[in-house]
């Protein structure tokens, strides 16, 4: 009972990186409707770009209190030179196709960006410990924690406000709106759906690599660090509804609590607890925890 | 349509495997056996493909197959093929039979999300079971046939052919399974369920067979490639494993019960040549092949027989 400080401190860590990990992808289908397998690759890609960027930073000496501002450029950066890429030379072509036959085009480019990582960067892991010490430690109820994983939290704070205002309060929200709910009458009233289309897709998949990018320091960056972000971003998504952003972050904290809770009591079911959650909800809401009632189509 | 002539392309097939095996080197025989084992997974996704339902955690029931051949050696010290083969293949079913009763309720991208997350949940459950050896699976007891332990030499084709032996009667049944009433359903539910349902059948309870059917295939291919590769590990229901079914079954097309076999085989091969020619690539070269197939023949390779036949 002692423990519950420790895991409601690290389910929140958790869930901080899960909610930047995933809201991207959540974004990415509440607009396009596409379940965005690539989102591990941007996620992959943000961490191997952080690793060379602020590798090179330490290197040449400069100082190192900014080499938080050069995980978020390296994230940036990367997601400008392949999302575009792939929403405009791939992705636009394949809208009118089913939901289920995107998926499979985004496993292809999956697979195809998995070697691209390859290429660049090679089979070797990157280590850049670096900003990860920098901020020293906190304590909380006796338990020391790294200042670094404030960071985490706080973009995903920012992130989420920032995307909620940005949905409800602004005239693009409200654009983007019209365009989710009926993008064939948003192109007959004038509203460049495909622009929107490519911002969202680009916006989202920066969101996977600045997870990556600062996860990047607290790991080691091997070949096939996206492959287990999709699954567990598929899991938070689907608990909160896809593309619902309070259901990510419901989702998010779930996932988070029940993972650092199942760690501190019965680490045996570490992985099986988030799954279980994920069928539990699709079986009782499979539209998700923060869905409306739909009538049933059939 | 070469419909009616399906069942002797396949003897044919068969045939000209158990003549020309021996010849074969050891490497061409472990392709073709893995294919055959891939092959029957996908066959399963075929059927439900037609239905409209595209399963993202088929390698939910292969993973079950390969740990119920597993299981075989370890309990009762039972390491024959074909013994493993239809247990993997009731313990699938069984499973899949239980689980239908739930999936069968869910159509498009949440039927996909769903098996999923129970391919999932078997991954967590096996990985962190030490008993069972956690990441590194375990091995499992040398194949035999009847109690007997083939000479040394001749063991990867003994598996072979058993293993064609048994693909072979699992797609007549199928093939037999699709003339009939039931079988015919599918690509009805697909177009139009509501039809269907005025027409006074039930869809979930036709859904729910296709979904055990799929399942015991998917059971048979695992205790195959169990037996074949001799060692088994929980990434056998990673998602990655259903991806790669899902690839196979696309690749190939639904035309034709003999199209998943050719699938895999062109996988295998795609994934042999292209690792051993480029190590760093060969996933590129998969998504690539992956994106033309999709993009210019959305029936598959098969529609490339049936165009020709056409014209």
């Amino acid at each position: 009972l002692d423990q519950i400080p420790a895991v409601i401190v690290d389910g929140i860590f958790y869930a901080a990186w899960l909610f930047v990990a995933a809201v991207g992808m959540t974004l990415i289908y509440g607009v396009m409707k596409i379940v965005n397998i690539t989102h591990g690759s941007f996620y992959a890609l943000g961490a191997y770009a952080a690793a060379s960027f602020t590798g090179a930073w330490f290197a040449h000496g400069y100082p190192p209190m900014l080499s938080y501002a050069v995980l978020l450029a390296s994230a940036v950066i990367i997601t400008l030179v392949f999302a575009p890429l792939i929403e405009r030379g791939i992705l636009r072509f394949m809208y009118a196709k089913d939901e289920s036959v995107i998926l499979l085009i985004t496993y292809a480019l999956f697979l195809i960006l998995e070697d691209v990582i390859k290429l660049i960067w090679g089979v070797d892991p990157y280590f850049i410990a670096q900003p990860y010490g920098l901020l020293g430690s906190f304590d909380v109820a006796g338990l020391s924690y790294p200042t670094y994983n404030l960071i985490l939290v706080g973009i995903a704070i920012v992130s989420g406000a920032g995307l909620t205002l940005l949905l409800r309060g602004t005239r693009i929200g409200k654009l983007l709106r019209t365009v989710i709910h009926d993008p064939e009458t948003s192109r007959a009233m004038g509203i460049n759906v495909g622009r929107f289309y490519l911002i969202t897709f680009t916006f989202g998949s920066m969101l996977a690599a600045i997870g990556g990018a600062f996860t990047a320091p607290t790991v080691s960056v091997v070949p096939g660090l996206g492959v287990e972000v999709v699954v567990l971003a598929f899991a938070v998504v689907v608990i909160g509804g896809l593309g619902s952003l309070p259901g990510a972050a419901l989702g998010a904290i779930i996932v988070g609590l029940v993972r650092s809770a199942a760690i501190h009591y019965a680490p045996q079911v570490e992985l099986f607890v988030i799954y279980f959650v994920m069928a539990l909800v699709l079986a009782f809401r499979p539209r998700g925890l923060f869905s409306l009632a739909e009538p049933r189509r059939i | 349509m070469n419909r009616d002539r399906t069942l002797p392309i396949l003897g044919a097939i068969l045939l000209a495997l158990v003549v020309a095996g021996p010849l074969l080197p050891k490497w061409v025989l472990f392709l073709v056996t893995i294919a055959l084992a891939k092959g029957l997974v996908a066959l399963g996704l075929l059927l439900l493909l037609r239905a409209g339902l595209m399963s993202f955690g088929q390698a939910l029931y292969y993973c079950i197959g390969a740990y119920a051949a597993g299981a075989l050696g370890r309990l009762f010290n039972i390491g024959d093929m074909l013994l493993q083969m239809v247990v993997g293949a009731l313990v699938a079913a069984l499973v899949a039979f239980v689980l239908g009763f739930l999936l069968a309720r869910y159509r498009g991208i949440f039927f996909g999300l769903l098996s999923l997350a129970l391919s999932m949940i078997l991954y967590g459950l096996l990985v962190k079971s030490e008993a069972l050896g956690s990441t590194d699976g375990f091995n499992i007891l040398r194949s035999t046939i009847f109690g007997i332990r083939p000479v040394e030499n001749w063991v990867r084709y003994v598996v072979v052919i058993v293993g064609c032996v048994v693909a072979f009667f699992a797609t007549a049944l199928v093939y037999r399974y699709l003339n009939t009433p039931l079988g015919r359903l599918a690509p009805a539910i697909k177009d139009n369920e509501i039809r269907v349902e005025y027409m006074g059948t039930s869809v979930r309870n036709a859904i729910h067979v296709i979904y055990v059917i799929a399942g015991a295939l998917a059971g048979i291919g695992g205790a195959l490639a169990a037996t074949t590769v001799g060692h088994i590990d929980p990434d056998m229901a990673y998602w990655t494993t259903s991806g790669e079914f899902i690839f196979i079954t696309i690749l190939a097309g639904t035309g034709s019960v003999i199209a998943p076999f050719l699938g895999a085989l062109i996988f295998g091969i795609i994934q042999t040549v292209a690792y051993n020619v480029s190590p760093n690539t060969w996933q590129m070269t998969l998504g690539t092949a992956l994106l033309l197939v999709i993009v210019f023949l959305p029936d598959g390779l098969w529609s490339l027989f049936r165009r020709r036949k056409v014209a």
